[in-house]
């Protein structure tokens, strides 16, 4: 465009704009729809089946519709049990990667140390390998310690994996964290338990409950690291791997999306009660 | 750092906080790695058994043997990590700028899909790309594919499974990232006379970079390192190298060349985490 011509275009700048801009607003928008819709097309595609009648081994096609998948959700042999193992490995396998996460943490945000970086950089390092490594280099010293393959070594692998997302989360909220809230009580007369109690646990409880969620996910949904180092037991993700290769009952869809609607049930009541509080203040 | 917290004992209580969580990460995530690279100097028979004679020739085998399908482990995830980048990008302003009080629940929308089980999510797609589904009737019928063509056991199928699979790895950050930027920054280039596409590409694409270094890493490196969409939506003309250490790990039980495998896999990966790192800052990977 050369000078002249944006002075002849002058007058007529305005509307053109607004035009454009109306017409950018509504690609983006659209993109957006269409992008939700992919996200969101297979979940409906699971939810749709897990209603479904199939009459072979697979759940592939549409049979007609049935509530009796959702009705009889364990009774496909070993999925229950294998629902449990995993919920179990995850609850407490969250609990205790957040409790070591939370402590690192601290040391990490609060003290300058010698080897703070090396620490750093451990801490990171598990995020930035592939879980097929991680789950490879456990088996490995499994292997030389002939340690027997089971509930103990998923349960390790796991508070492994997860302690560094712990970690990660912490930090973040502790890093904006006001410290004289600290001292002040300090100066009261509080010693340093009762100032970590009273104090710094409540103004961190809302990110030690997110590592907590964070990890719980990341365990239940685990299947690589698990699959190698799980000897013969079965966690939910192991028995779907199974399945897929000899039939995919319904239920394995029924679990699925019960796991799904209870997550976001859950997502969405934090929300409302953000935008609430929001309001609120 | 000025009064420490539990200032009386400032000088051990780091390392007391630290200790746990470390024992943990020493013992079950770097000394496991020594125990590969052990594992993978090793040769014998699953029979005789294994033996440790620095065996050098399984990293070589690994290469020679291997090559196309480290190559296109590469190749799938580095395809998937752009396409999840361009496809999200646009999503991920849209939120940022135009979400308003909808944010939060936009974002719910993002990573709700993904507490459908990884797996399922995969067979999910199996669903929709397989020979009768949907989509093979719509490409059919716009002449995409010839009739009896497939998308299910191709590569473009794993490449959009993987693309699926990671995307919120690459939304998320990539939302913070242009959450953060300070609008006034942008009216302020618009009333230099800045167009909006060079305002975009000038002020608010360099500054979202921090969500791309992010969002591509967190991407790429789960990516590269798959086998259950090369598993499950492909065929084994379409396997990653993790098709083949999980099958010599878990079926073969080869695990001397296995482990070299992975441990090659992770070096080029930990390489190019590196080469980023130094182009990004540290301080800003690991947070």
């Amino acid at each position: 465009m050369t000078s002249v011509a944006v002075g002849l275009r002058q007058p007529r700048r305005r509307p053109l704009a607004a035009t454009l801009a109306f017409a950018r607003h509504h690609v983006l928008t659209v993109f957006s729809v269409l992008f939700f819709a992919y996200l969101l097309l297979p979940i409906a595609v699971v939810a749709v089946f897990s209603f479904n009648h199939p009459t072979g081994r697979f759940n592939f096609v549409w049979k007609g519709f049935t509530w009796s998948n959702w009705a009889n959700w364990n009774a496909i042999p070993g999925i229950q049990s294998a629902v449990e193992l995993s919920l179990e490995i995850a609850l407490i396998a969250s609990v205790l990667a957040t409790g070591l996460g939370t402590l690192m943490a601290l040391a990490l945000v609060r003290y300058g140390f010698r080897g703070r970086g090396t620490t750093n950089f451990i801490v990171f390092l598990p995020l930035s390998t592939p879980e097929i490594v991680l789950g490879a280099s456990l088996l490995t010293l499994f292997l030389n310690f002939s340690t027997p393959l089971g509930f103990w070594t998923i349960l390790i692998a796991h508070v492994m994996f997860c302690v560094s997302f712990a970690v990660v989360t912490v930090k973040a909220r502790l890093v904006g964290f006001d410290r004289h809230l600290e001292e002040a009580a300090m100066d009261l007369g509080a010693n340093e338990w009762i100032t970590f109690k009273k104090i710094t646990l409540p103004l961190i409880a809302p990110a030690i409950l997110a590592a907590l969620l964070l990890c719980f996910a990341i365990s239940v949904d685990d299947f690589v690291v698990t699959y190698f180092v799980a000897g013969s037991r079965v966690t939910f993700p192991i028995f779907v791997w199974g399945a897929a290769r000899v039939a995919t009952p319904p239920q394995i869809n029924v679990i699925g999306i019960a796991f799904f609607v209870i997550a976001v049930t859950a997502m969405l009541g934090n929300v409302f009660l953000q935008n609430r509080r929001a309001k609120a203040a | 750092m000025g009064l420490g917290f539990f200032h009386r004992h400032r000088g051990s209580t780091p390392y007391l906080l630290l200790a746990p969580g470390m024992l943990w990460l020493g013992i079950f995530f770097l000394v496991p790695l020594g125990f590969l690279i052990y594992q993978s100097l090793q040769s014998g028979s699953i029979d005789f058994g294994y033996h440790f004679n620095w065996h050098w020739g399984n990293y070589w085998d690994a290469i020679k043997g291997y090559r196309g399908e480290f190559e296109r482990s590469f190749e799938y995830a580095g395809l998937a990590t752009l396409i999840a980048l361009v496809v999200s990008y646009p999503v991920a302003y849209w939120i940022a700028f135009r979400g308003g009080r909808w944010k939060n629940l936009l974002l719910l929308f993002i990573v709700a899909p993904f507490f459908v089980t990884y797996l399922i999510r995969t067979l999910a797609w199996e669903t929709i790309l397989s020979d009768h589904g949907l989509v093979v009737r719509l490409l059919t019928d716009i002449h995409l594919i010839s009739p009896g063509g497939r998308v299910l056991a191709t590569g473009t199928a794993v490449v959009a499974g993987i693309t699926y699979n990671f995307l919120p790895f690459m939304a998320l950050p990539l939302y913070v990232s242009l959450e953060q930027i300070d609008q006034t920054l942008i009216e302020a280039a618009e009333d230099l006379y800045a167009s909006k596409w060079r305002a975009f590409l000038r002020v608010t694409f360099p500054l979202s970079l921090p969500g791309v270094v992010a969002g591509t890493l967190l991407t790429f490196i789960p990516a590269a390192g798959d086998f259950i969409n090369a598993q499950l939506l492909g065929s084994p003309t379409s396997h990653m190298i993790g098709n083949v250490i999980n099958s010599k790990f878990n079926e073969l039980i080869d695990y001397p060349a296995a482990a070299a495998m992975s441990f090659i896999l992770m070096a080029i990966i930990l390489a190019m985490v590196l080469g980023y790192a130094r182009a990004v800052g540290t301080e800003k990977l690991t947070g």
